[in-house]
């Protein structure tokens, strides 16, 4: 290579180089919001979900120790009987046994009284605490119990991932179902899924003839009809599902018209149950599909259609032969976009919805809100978003050859 | 002309879209069995619009429709049997060519055999059988535009409609596309009714061009007739070249008259639209039809005129001139060992015959613009 060659492959660089900064420059402020709101605090909920110093955080002595006891089908040594006395004594001082006490009661049934028990028996001193500490409570002279007693002490835990998937690990280390009576999180993750899909599907029902209008109507139409589709978006959230209440209720409007109408004797159970979150959702979600519809469909040509009638089909078999299979990616974005935009309701159906009509992010919002419970908040969303991922790459998949990819 | 040789016949069709402007106005149209018909015009002259309701796909405000003897008026589109090009192809971009081509079979209800055969023998005469997997957005311009025409024949309809079908592609493959729709045409003795506001494409292709203006058939006639006798200015002066001069008409003397020129100079000219003595008239001639010599008795007729410009063509010179007041006068001269080019500034005489010298109604509106504008 000559050195004039080099020379320009050098300048070239350098030009690369100014035009990448200025590039990355002007990037640069979208990536630190990015970063800072988004990136973080995912990263953040994630590691929480995982991370587990509660306990070590009151009982530091007893976290240590614990780390040397090897041999986990015999007892520990009485170090570690000392170290929890310690620990005991220490947090029975500070106040920070109802701390230990709840979070030993995730793990172990009646871990709670377990305990307050332990603490209120225990002797201010013994030759053995090892004796001293079984004699206050024999259970714990029972290895699986500190097996539980291990896996609580973190740093690291799947405890929280486990019980959102209604699973727990035994003090012997096995991954088992919890009792059926306690299993709820599955539930409610299918609960959380099946509203959105249907939700999904109200409004592709509900916006594909409007969105097919809506391109077909000559602008002068078209422009008011899409400021009645685009409303709901300048009202406020918490108004409009208030409206749906008022329409809703018992005594409400639609209530009253249909009794009018003769349809019904007796009002209708049409809110607080899953028929309201339906229809507020629909409503509130309808111009998610309608948009990118609108959209896709405004760039089909009419000609295929004329083209698809010269060529001897039908009205009928022109729509579903050529029309629909074009309008695919409108149906694959506006889908996607309800749904996961579904997923993640909270204040819609909280408000019109019943007890068993709650979606999982109402059981996050309640863990971090209500119980301060971050690990059981953090692993519930991160299921949520797992199974969110794993959907959208399987839909990705399966509408690939269909020609509806999204992303 | 038997009545049996008529396929389609446009009876006095009328069609408004606002209710004001009729776009299509009082349409007779004659389309005969197994002819290249071109419907040729400026833009917004209603060529598109008038195929459109031979397609179904607009219907006449007046007037009727007849195919075979029977009425199209209440024919829904997809059962008239017509095959169709349009002017963007409208291949299905979610189906292969095989699936395109196949369509009009499979809705049909061809078995499948059949229709993988005849969209074999399709693609092979449009001379893609080696794409039927391909899918539109894998083709060129050219490639698509003979899926469009295998698609609109393979069902075998007795009329097709193409609607600038070569618009979209460039000079060269027009050209080739033009020999090949004819061809096919010819092999398959299916009629055509063809839109184009390209009157080249309309004089190498047709057996019958009807040249539209403003919703009316100005002419129709075989290419060589609508070249050689327009009826009337509009139809000079949109097909091939022509030069205008005004005047009146002095007298009438059979097939000829005479006509006195704006700036005085009296020519004799074929009386082919004129309305009598006294009347205006606009004289056209062809740029290859004058000649720049005195008058002779070949070329009786003689205007003196002035050269303005000449214009190099390789294989010949167009000399612009100014002659009656004319200052655009065009005249096309091959080159010849004997003549020399004049040059710009020279006064000399340019002569003409009588039956190249065509008396046709006032032109008021400047076609040229019109047709290069379309
Ligand atoms: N759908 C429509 N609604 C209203 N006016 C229309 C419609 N289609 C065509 N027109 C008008 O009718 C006139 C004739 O249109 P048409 O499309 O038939 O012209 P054309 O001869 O095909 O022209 P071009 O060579 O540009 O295609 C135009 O003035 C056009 O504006
Ligand atoms: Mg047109």
């Amino acid at each position: 290579m000559s050195i004039a060659a080099t020379g320009l492959k050098a300048e070239l660089r350098r030009a690369e180089r100014a035009r990448k900064r200025r590039a990355f420059l002007l990037v640069l402020p979208l990536l630190l919001f990015l970063i800072v709101t988004f990136v973080i605090p995912i990263g953040d909920m994630l590691r929480r979900s995982v991370h587990d110093t509660e306990l070590a955080g009151v009982w530091p002595r007893v976290a240590q120790q614990i780390g040397d006891w090897e041999n986990r089908s015999r007892l520990p040594d009485e170090a570690l009987f000392a170290a929890l006395a310690a620990d005991l004594a220490e947090s029975r001082e500070n106040r920070s046994l109802a701390t230990a006490a709840r979070r030993l009661n995730y793990a172990i049934d009646n871990g709670r009284s377990l305990v307050f028990g332990t603490a209120r028996k225990l002797p201010d001193s013994a030759g053995s605490w090892k004796q001293a500490i079984i004699e206050a409570e024999p259970r714990w002279g029972d290895v699986e119990l500190w097996g539980a007693v291990a896996q609580a002490s973190g740093p690291l835990t799947g405890f929280y991932l486990l019980q959102a998937l209604d699973l727990k690990r035994t003090a012997g280390g096995d991954i088992v179902s919890v009792p059926s009576n306690q299993a709820v999180y599955v539930d409610i993750l299918l609960r959380t899924f099946t509203v959105s899909l249907v939700v999904t599907l109200l409004c592709l029902a509900l916006g594909f003839p409007v969105a097919y209008l809506l391109a077909t109507l000559p602008t002068r139409l078209a422009n008011p009809l899409m400021i009645l589709v685009l409303l709901p978006f300048w009202t406020s959230l918490l108004v409009r599902t208030a409206a749906w209440i008022v329409l809703l209720q018992e005594q409400g409007l639609v209530n009253e018209a249909m009794i009018w109408l003769g349809l019904i004797d007796q009002p209708v159970r049409l809110i607080y149950n899953r028929i309201g979150v339906y229809v507020a959702m629909t409503h509130v979600l309808l111009p998610f599909m309608i948009l990118p519809l609108y959209a896709v469909m405004k760039g089909i040509s009419p000609a295929y259609m004329r083209a698809a009638t010269s060529l001897g089909a039908s009205p009928t078999r022109a729509f579903v032969k050529v029309y629909l299979p074009l309008t695919a990616p409108g149906i694959a974005a506006g889908a996607l976009l309800v749904f996961i935009l579904a997923l993640g309701y909270y204040i819609t159906p909280a408000l019109v919805g019943g007890a068993a009509d709650q979606m999982i992010s109402y059981f996050i919002a309640f863990y971090t809100s209500d119980t301060v419970n971050w690990g059981m908040a953090a692993a519930l969303g991160a299921v949520l978003l797992t199974a969110t991922l794993i959907l959208y790459a399987l839909y990705n998949r399966l509408s690939g050859s269909a020609g509806m990819r999204v992303g | 002309m038997s009545q049996t040789d008529i396929l389609v016949s446009f009876q006095g069709v009328q069609k408004t879209y606002d209710g004001e402007n009729l776009v299509v106005k009082d349409l007779n149209l004659d389309i005969r069995r197994g002819e290249f018909l071109t419907l040729l015009g400026p833009s917004g002259s209603g060529k598109t619009t008038s195929l459109m309701m031979l397609a179904g796909f607009e219907t006449p405000t007046r007037g009727d429709i007849v195919l075979e003897g029977r009425s199209l008026a209440k024919l829904p589109p997809h059962k008239r049997d017509i095959g169709m090009v349009f002017q963007n192809y409208a291949l299905f971009p979610h189906m292969s060519v095989e699936e395109n081509v196949g369509f009009p079979l499979s809705v049909r209800g061809l078995s499948r055999a059949e229709q993988r055969e005849r969209v074999a023998k399709a693609l092979d005469m449009v001379r893609l059988d080696g794409m039927a997997q391909r899918h539109p957005a894998q083709l060129s311009g050219g490639q698509q535009q003979r899926v469009a025409l295998a698609r609109a024949l393979v069902f075998e309809p007795k009329l097709v409609l193409m609607d600038e079908p070569l618009g979209a592609l460039d000079k060269q493959l027009r050209e080739h596309m033009q020999i090949e729709i004819k061809h096919i045409h010819e092999s398959l003795g299916v009629t055509v009714v063809y839109v184009t506001h390209d009157q080249s494409e309309a004089l190498t292709m047709s057996d019958r061009i009807a040249v539209f203006n403003d919703g009316m058939i100005q002419q129709i006639d075989a290419p060589e007739a609508v070249y050689e006798s327009p009826q009337n200015s509009f139809v000079a002066h949109f097909i091939g070249e022509s030069n205008a001069l005004h005047g009146r008409i002095e007298r009438i003397e059979g097939q000829d008259c005479a006509v006195r020129l704006e700036d005085g100079a009296e020519v004799r000219a074929r009386a082919v639209n004129v309305a009598g003595a006294g009347s205006r008239t606009s004289l056209s001639f062809r740029p290859e039809k004058v000649h720049l010599a005195p008058a002779s008795e070949l070329y009786p007729n003689a205007l003196p005129a002035q050269v303005r410009e000449t214009i190099y063509h390789g294989d010949h010179v167009r000399i612009r001139l100014a002659v009656a007041g004319n200052e655009e006068f065009m005249v096309k001269m091959r080159f010849r060992a004997d003549r020399p080019i004049p040059r710009a500034g020279e006064r000399l005489e340019i002569s003409f015959a009588i039956a190249d010298c065509l008396a046709l109604d006032p032109l008021d509106k400047p076609v040229r613009a019109l047709a290069e504008a379309s």
